[in-house]
């Protein structure tokens, strides 16, 4: 086992119950990713996105996440105060079962990366631009242990072992620390 | 490339099925911005004066404003002119919600449509992708159904979707557009859409909107945000709560309801109840709205929260705001269950809120008063909510006296007769407006109801306070931090303007200053329906985030036009002028300008000419109110010179009678 390691986790408090749909989370995100930063801007493009339904009085804003090349093989339904939500409602993937967190032109999936930037934003864009206070931030301090890293690393690797097979993934090491070198 | 516009019409001829993506001129853009500014220049253009409402030559634009889908906060209106069928004049609904933002992102910034469908259709604008639906499964269905039904249809849950209902379908004069929590409601767009045999607009949209200069437009949005907070925490002193905020008048949120009981009037805009109000009917009505009242939610981009999402018991849930919380119950004498019930039929049929209960009061009173019998009621039921239930779904389906009913008090008391005339009495230019009765003339309000276009005393009124402040040092505190003013000026007038005394109403202020406060209340509502922008955060609220002298630097860092505030002044000058033009084109004289007899008891005949000569000077029209050669050179608006002189326009002194024929036999 490693040495303890400090760690700052930024956070994005949701508190959906706050939540008053205007979307104004989705515009400042997508004018903050534009390139160049704010020429533009487009909820389609965003990475945090309103998962609404104003008649069932749902509210979910979701942040973007993990690309992944398949859907879930079940969609579960969870009933919440009463209120029935799609599993998917509070998933952050770029999955293939849906159109959010996808470049709108080229498919490209999207991920949400805290606004950073130089210089760091004092909070990420959707948190200023929330004045209702449905998202908060915050700054928590974790200790972790060094050899996580490790271990997360070897888990990532394994699967790629698994898809691709041993010889190709070391060729692919290969190639990429010669092209470093350059 | 075009700024923070698309700088493309969506121009859909019905008759045809033609369906056609048109570039826009930017020159236009510089000289009418947008929204409200262009659809004039598109009526004048295109609708000459004899065009019928319900001719298939009339147009039904729905543009969204210039800054709508770009990141400034609230600006979010769709803008939909048209003729309207009650008034026969130009009429300009407006809506909040999504519906503007997304078709700014599908790449356009109007949708005009002409001619009239053989079927009912619908219209699914998919970015590039525009398509005319068969609906006729949607015909009779309700406003907030519909939009459901379609995106189901589509697959699409993120289309915005504006629909009519019954009301709509069957042209009923007051027939709203309803849009998620917004609606279009005012002089019966709803009507036109229908006679034109579409249904609902579904738009999606992914295209980006650019931005000019985007740094110093981002900075000019923060500087909002920042303002808006500060005005959240420090409402201002001394004006009742719903005023002292920003957003429309909170009334999703507010319990008190003593001050709209007790000064409004209850019926047919008839009865005031000064002791209405007590701990009992607060405890229950309180009660009914926090059972009833889901969320507080807001439009596109806007942290205002004006609108509430509604379940009454046993009935499908719906999106209310504003003031029609109490229309409903106020003109059935009920109380708030009653009122939130009955608005869940009326969201769905489509109708507005003002104009709906009054002309169910007007016929209820008519049949008290024996004008109408029951012969004209068969089997409506002897309670008066019952009774308006009734009532609306005889106007929705134009059955019995329904179809009079339908066409609002204007017309209906004509086709009734019997004197029943007497009892429309709350109409400016044949339109209901708010059930008010006061006591002594208000010379500002007086200028705004009698010249105000726009139809509706909310959409007119705002930024100087609605009445004087008690004492010198509360105005003094007022105008300390007063820096929406176009000019100092108006500061004085605010601070020598005293309740009682030599410096009060009617007299004080006096009729130069008069001019000059509606001159400004005017224009900042013409720049905000140009924009896009709602009015609760700019011209209706005390002390907005969005005035003079910023929205100048928004338009300049946003579209890239150059504008500074005498050519933005000017510009919103000229399509003000150019909604005028379209209006005495169509027969409006200064006969037509003018408020409900019964406004306010204490009447000065004497000063209301003066102020009427003064005010139509003040603007540059001549004594019939029609702007003059000059003026309109000043604007660059010859053409409309031309125009007139051709039709004879100014060579009738007494003014063309206004077209008195009912839209529906003239076609």
């Amino acid at each position: 086992m490693g040495e303890k390691k400090k760690k700052i986790v930024k956070t994005i408090k949701v508190d959906v119950d706050k939540c008053n749909g205007c979307r104004a989370c989705e515009v400042a995100c997508s004018a903050f990713h534009a390139a160049p930063k704010h020429s533009s801007n487009n909820p389609a493009r965003s990475r945090i996105r309103v998962i609404r339904e104003p008649l069932k009085d749902i509210y979910v804003p979701v942040y973007a996440g993990e690309y992944t090349p398949a859907e879930c093989a079940g969609r579960d339904k969870y009933t919440i105060d009463g209120k029935e939500y799609e599993e998917c409602a509070f998933c952050r993937a770029s999955c293939p079962s849906r159109d959010i967190f996808k470049e709108p032109d080229s498919g490209l999936p999207l991920k949400c990366d805290m606004c950073e930037s130089d210089p760091t934003l004092e909070k990420p864009s959707c948190v200023q631009w929330c004045l209702v206070d449905a998202l908060t931030y915050e700054e928590r301090e974790e200790e972790v242990e060094e050899g996580q890293e490790q271990e997360e690393l070897e888990t990532g690797l394994e699967s790629l072992v698994d898809k691709y097979g041993m010889e190709k993934i070391m060729d692919t090491v290969a190639r990429m620390s010669a092209s470093k070198k350059d | 490339m075009r700024y923070a516009e698309t700088g493309f019409n969506l121009e859909v001829d019905l008759t045809r099925g033609n369906i056609e993506r048109v570039e826009t001129d930017p020159r236009d853009t510089e000289l009418y911005l947008g929204g409200l500014g262009t659809n004039a220049k598109i009526l004048w253009d295109r609708v000459p004066p004899e065009v019928e409402p319900f001719s298939p030559d009339n147009l039904l634009i729905f543009s969204a404003g210039l800054l709508c889908g770009t990141p400034a906060t609230g600006c979010n209106r769709t803008i939909v002119s048209t003729i309207s069928p009650q008034t026969l004049l130009m009429a300009f609904s407006m809506m909040g919600g999504f519906w503007a933002p997304e078709l700014k992102y599908a790449g356009y910034d109007r949708v005009i449509l002409r001619g009239k469908s053989p079927g009912l259709v619908y219209l699914w604008i998919n970015n590039d992708k525009v398509e005319i639906r068969d609906a006729s499964h949607l015909r009779g269905k309700g406003t907030v159904e519909t939009a459901e039904l379609i995106r189901q249809e589509l697959k699409e849950p993120n289309a915005q979707v504006a629909a009519i209902g019954l009301a709509g379908e069957n042209r009923v004069y007051f027939a709203s557009i309803e849009q998620g929590r917004s609606s279009a409601s005012r002089a019966g767009i709803g009507a036109v859409m229908g006679d034109k045999g579409v249904k609902a607009i579904a738009v999606r949209g992914t295209k980006d909107i650019n931005l000019a200069r985007p740094a110093e437009f981002m900075a000019l949005c923060n500087e909002v945000l920042k303002y808006i907070k500060f005005r959240n925490e420090n409402p201002i002193p001394g004006v009742m709560p719903i005023l002292a905020g920003l957003g429309s008048p909170q009334e999703m949120k507010v319990h008190d309801e003593k001050w709209h009981t007790e000064n409004f009037m209850w019926g047919n805009s008839r009865v005031r109840r000064k002791d209405f109000w007590n701990d009992e009917v607060a405890k229950q009505w309180a009660q009914t709205l926090d059972s009833m009242r889901t969320r507080l939610i807001s439009c596109f981009n806007c942290p205002m929260t004006c609108g509430a999402t509604i379940s009454p018991p046993g009935l499908p849930t719906y999106m209310m705001k504003c003031f029609s919380k109490l229309t409903y119950t106020m003109a059935a004498f009920s109380d708030l269950e009653f009122g939130l019930g009955i608005a869940q039929s009326a969201t769905e049929h489509g109708v507005d809120a003002f104009s709906a209960p009054q002309v169910m009061a007007f016929a209820l009173e008519l049949y008290e008063n024996g004008i109408l019998t029951d012969d004209d009621f068969p089997g409506m039921p002897s309670d008066n909510e019952g009774r308006f239930y009734w009532l609306l779904d005889r106007i929705v389906r134009r059955e019995g006296i329904g179809d009079v009913l339908a066409n609002g008090t204007y017309w209906a008391a004509k086709q009734i007769g019997k004197g029943a005339e007497a009892y429309a009495h709350n109409n400016i230019k044949k339109h209901e407006q708010l059930p008010l009765k006061l006591s002594m003339l208000n010379p500002i309000y007086f200028l705004m109801y009698a010249t105000g276009e726009k139809m509706n005393i909310t959409q007119i009124e705002g930024q100087f306070p609605q009445a004087p402040f008690p004492t010198r040092e509360e105005r003094e505190a007022f105008v300390k931090d007063w820096f929406q003013v176009p000019d100092e000026k108006f500061k004085q007038y605010f601070l020598d303007w005293e309740p009682r005394g030599e410096k009060s109403m009617p007299y004080y202020p006096t009729v130069e200053m008069c001019c000059d406060i509606v001159d400004w209340q005017e224009k900042m509502h013409y720049i905000d329906d140009a924009l896009g922008m709602c009015s609760g955060l700019s011209s209706f609220p005390l002390k907005p985030p969005y005035h003079i002298h910023n929205y100048p630097k928004f338009i300049s860092s946003g579209t890239g036009i150059d504008m500074d505030e005498a050519k933005l002044t000017q510009a919103a000058k000229r399509y003000r002028t150019l909604v005028r033009a379209v209006n005495i084109r169509r027969g409006m004289r200064r006969k037509d300008d003018k408020p409900p007899e019964n406004h306010w008891k204490k009447r000065f005949p004497e000063l209301e000419k003066e102020l009427l000569d003064t005010y139509y000077k003040f603007k540059g029209w001549n004594n019939q109110g029609i702007p003059t050669k000059e003026s309109l050179h000043e604007l660059g608006l010859d053409y409309v010179f031309e125009d007139f002189e051709k039709r004879g326009i100014y060579s009738d002194n007494e003014g063309t009678p206004s077209s008195e024929t009912l839209a529906e036999e003239k076609i």
